[in-house]
């Protein structure tokens, strides 16, 4: 709203109600959810690309009812300074305030920082984009290529789907060529080429919850965990990208049980990308 | 493609000077076929679906040509901002906005100045038609995100919001329907596209409570006469029309029988 | 002249009727046309026209029964959010009498408690009270959350609906007017409830629903039997392979 610009606004947390907190410890330590899935188990998963044709790539993404819209568009810019020969990755993300009750609107708050710096953390460290190629004239001119996330509604999960939802529009990115006459760059746009790409990273999160690990914690689940961590793995099992959440502690073995679940999960999650 | 050069959110009435249209106020029912094939008075395709999203009270998807846009509303809920509160009826709030991947050129996220107008016109917009005094010291909350801009976007916007108003369960005494008309290449003619918008001489959008005729937004600019503006109000009001069914099947289609 | 039957579903700003009508709930007057306000269901009784929506807010009215969650404890009361546009005040006053107590001793935030509405004033500052019976603190279950509207659908004529399932379950059932359900029971029992519950919610507005219910019952619980039954005969087998 006009009158809450520039002000940076903390998200309202929702009181989770005693009874729901118990409700969820004792199933999840029987081995059940809510829900009635497995402890490692996802709730059902839904992937288009190429919806938004004025983004150059595009996905909408579906964990349960977690959705996000995510949009890749590029644009000519200058290379960092630091690295001169290759192209960059800006990633941001919207947690607008239509996805959950208790969203405000405003500047990014904690949550939606963290959630593009992890996506954009597992995408880049992933090697999703062939930086490398997407230099035009180094030092001065490289693609930059704008990763928008939009969270329209939350049910649990956000990094998954975020990371799930960039790389299938990454994959459906199309940018177009580029030649160089003299000190100039020619943009041809009726000739669009897929975006260069390199690898095919992928993010699973589980949740700490009574001392289990459950896979693609609920919006309780969610609310309720005592810890979280999220794993990013290359498709060779080779990790690219971590991050614990929560305000409680994980032990050494809850760690390395996590990276043996997300090894599994991600495989599974790779089955929902679209064939070219 | 030309670009305009005014930012609409600034100024309300500019003057656009095409050279080659001076045949003023005698040109109607013209038969010339627009850019896309459509008819002067034939509407871009248009679909909408109600109750879409899980957390929101009630919420629409809206296509009109390739535009692509999201409402979802909230309330009435309580109000936190007291010095809002009113003490014997709801207030209604709205925000509009573009996804920065929703236009040709990138859009930086956060409200722009035309964004900012646009929120405020389509809270007017919706006001009448919304029994605020059932509600009194509360708020009810709208949201719009245009995924993709295709012309004619708060239109769209104020469209779907009404769906996701009803969809919200909130008392109304109708549900408003938006539409624009204007005038390009010479004809008075319904619906714009964006190229129209950007290339034409007149744009007109409005917003219509269809039971009793009642407009709730009415913008211009361009250029018109009198008798032009009058065929383009009609041609909009009649687009409105249209629209209004649209939305009634949306929600009967969301209950399916 | 009626313009729909009963039953229908119809829109805000329909016209439902014109002529000598009378406007109902979820229904308003403009001039001698009957419309609807609303999205729901058309109830015509004789002259008398009402829409009975889909989809509202709970409304706090005295005399309503209602399930809520501690948001915030003040001075001298309790905030509750009983899952409505206006949060419910407790006084301390109800539950220690005249003595000063900690409040937080009592309920704090996160409970969920029964209550009733005791008042509602003109601006919609909500009153709740714990006295009565049944009232008071829940322990363990679940909640289940559905729409306002449903509630009566759901309690079923005279109890009829609700019985039914809480008999067959043999869970705890309370529903709060507010929407929200409390169930206890065993676990498989209580998502049994939740399942039947959800769909009593998604077909409320269509015609025999309570046989449908009973049907849907009986095979959620033959299913059961049948899993209870497979452990137990694994469970043997086990045994039997262990000596």
């Amino acid at each position: 709203m006009p009158s809450r610009i520039g002000t940076v606004i903390k998200m309202v947390q929702s009181i989770v109600p005693q009874i729901i907190k118990e409700s969820v410890v004792n199933l999840i330590q029987k081995g059940e959810r809510a829900d009635g899935r497995g402890l490692d188990q996802y709730r059902e998963i839904s992937l288009e690309t190429g919806i938004i044709k004025k983004a150059e790539g595009s996905a909408r993404v579906k964990i349960g009812n977690t959705q996000i819209v995510v949009g890749a568009k590029p644009q000519i810019g200058e290379p960092f300074p630091d690295t001169p020969n290759v192209g960059v990755l800006i990633t941001n993300s919207e947690l607008l305030p239509m996805a959950a009750p208790n969203f405000e609107a405003g500047p990014p708050n904690e949550t939606s920082v963290e959630l593009a710096r992890v996506t954009d953390r597992c995408i880049r460290e992933g090697e999703v984009l062939d930086l490398e190629k997407l230099v035009i004239i180094p030092g001065k001119k490289a693609w930059m290529i704008f990763l928008d996330l939009h969270i329209v509604d939350y049910d649990g999960n956000l990094i998954d789907a975020a990371v799930l939802g960039s790389l299938a529009a990454l994959l459906n990115t199309k940018i177009p060529s580029t030649t160089i006459e003299g000190d100039e760059v020619v943009i041809d746009y009726e000739k669009m080429v897929p975006i260069p790409i390199k690898e095919q990273p992928l993010m699973c999160t589980l949740a700490k919850i009574g001392g289990e690990l459950v896979a693609d914690p609920s919006l309780e689940e969610d609310d309720v965990l005592d810890a979280r961590i999220s794993v990013g793995l290359r498709a060779d099992g080779s990790i690219c990208a971590m991050q614990k959440g929560g305000s409680a502690p994980l032990t050494r073995e809850e760690i390395l049980k996590s990276i043996e679940i997300a090894q599994e999960k991600t495989k599974e999650l790779r089955k929902s990308i679209p064939k070219a | 493609m030309k670009k305009n050069s005014f930012n609409r959110g600034d100024i309300i009435l500019t003057s656009k000077l095409i050279g080659n249209s001076n045949k003023g106020s005698l040109i109607t029912s013209g038969t010339k076929k627009r850019p896309d094939g459509r008819a002067f008075d034939e509407m871009r395709p248009l679909k909408i679906e109600a109750g879409v999203l899980e957390r929101a009270d009630g919420s629409a998807y809206l296509e009109i040509g390739d535009n692509k846009v999201l409402a979802a509303v909230y309330g009435p809920r309580e109000l936190h901002v007291r010095r809002l509160l009113k003490p014997n009826m709801a207030i209604l709030r709205c925000r509009y906005n573009m996804a920065p991947f929703s236009v040709e050129d990138r859009k930086r996220p956060g409200p722009d100045r035309r964004s900012v107008e646009i929120s405020k016109i389509t809270t007017e917009a919706l006001n009448p038609s919304v029994f605020l005094e059932k509600f009194p010291r509360s708020t009810i909350d709208i949201f719009i995100e245009v995924l993709q801009a295709e012309g004619g976007t708060r239109c769209a916007g104020i469209t779907a919001a009404s769906v996701a108003l009803a969809d919200a369960g909130i008392p109304m005494k109708d549900m408003v329907a938006a539409c624009a008309a204007g005038k390009s290449d010479g004809q008075v003619i319904m619906d714009l596209s964006e190229w129209e918008d950007k290339e034409g001489e007149a744009d007109l959008p409005i917003a219509l409570m269809p039971r009793t005729g009642d407009i709730t937004l009415l913008q211009m600019d361009g250029h018109l006469t009198s008798d032009e503006f009058q065929e383009a109000l009609d041609l909009a009001i009649k687009g409105c029309q249209i629209i209004s069914e649209e939305q009634k099947n949306a929600i009967k289609n969301r209950y399916g029988d | 002249m009626l313009l729909i039957e009963d039953k229908q579903i119809v829109v805000p700003g329909e016209i439902l009727a014109e002529g000598d009508f009378h406007s109902g709930r979820g229904t308003f007057k403009d001039a001698d046309k009957v419309c609807s306000s609303l999205v729901g269901l058309v109830a015509v009784r004789d002259k008398k026209i009402s829409v009975i929506p889909l989809q509202s807010k709970y409304i706090p009215k005295r005399g309503d029964v209602v399930i809520g969650k501690i948001s915030d404890i003040r001075f001298s009361m309790w905030n509750l959010d009983i899952n409505s546009p206006y949060s419910g005040i407790l006084p301390a006053a109800e539950v220690f009498g005249k003595e000063k107590r900690e409040l937080n001793k009592a309920f704090d935030v996160g409970d969920v408690l029964f209550l009733r509405v005791v008042d509602v004033d003109e601006v919609k500052k909500v009153k709740l009270g714990l006295k009565g019976r049944g009232l008071g603190k829940f322990r363990g279950g679940i909640l289940i959350h559905i729409t306002p509207t449903k509630v009566p659908r759901l309690i079923g004529k005279k109890g009829s609906m609700i019985n039914m399932i809480k008999d067959q379950t043999k869970c705890e059932v309370v529903v709060g007017q507010n929407g929200v359900v409390w169930v206890k029971g065993k676990p498989e029992m209580e998502r049994m409830v939740q399942k039947v519950i959800k769909t009593i919610e998604e077909e409320a507005h269509t015609s025999g629903l309570t046989d449908r219910i009973k049907n849907m019952l009986l095979e959620l619980l033959g299913e059961n039997t049948e899993k209870t039954d497979k452990t137990s005969k694994e469970e043997d087998f086990e045994e039997k392979l262990i000596q």
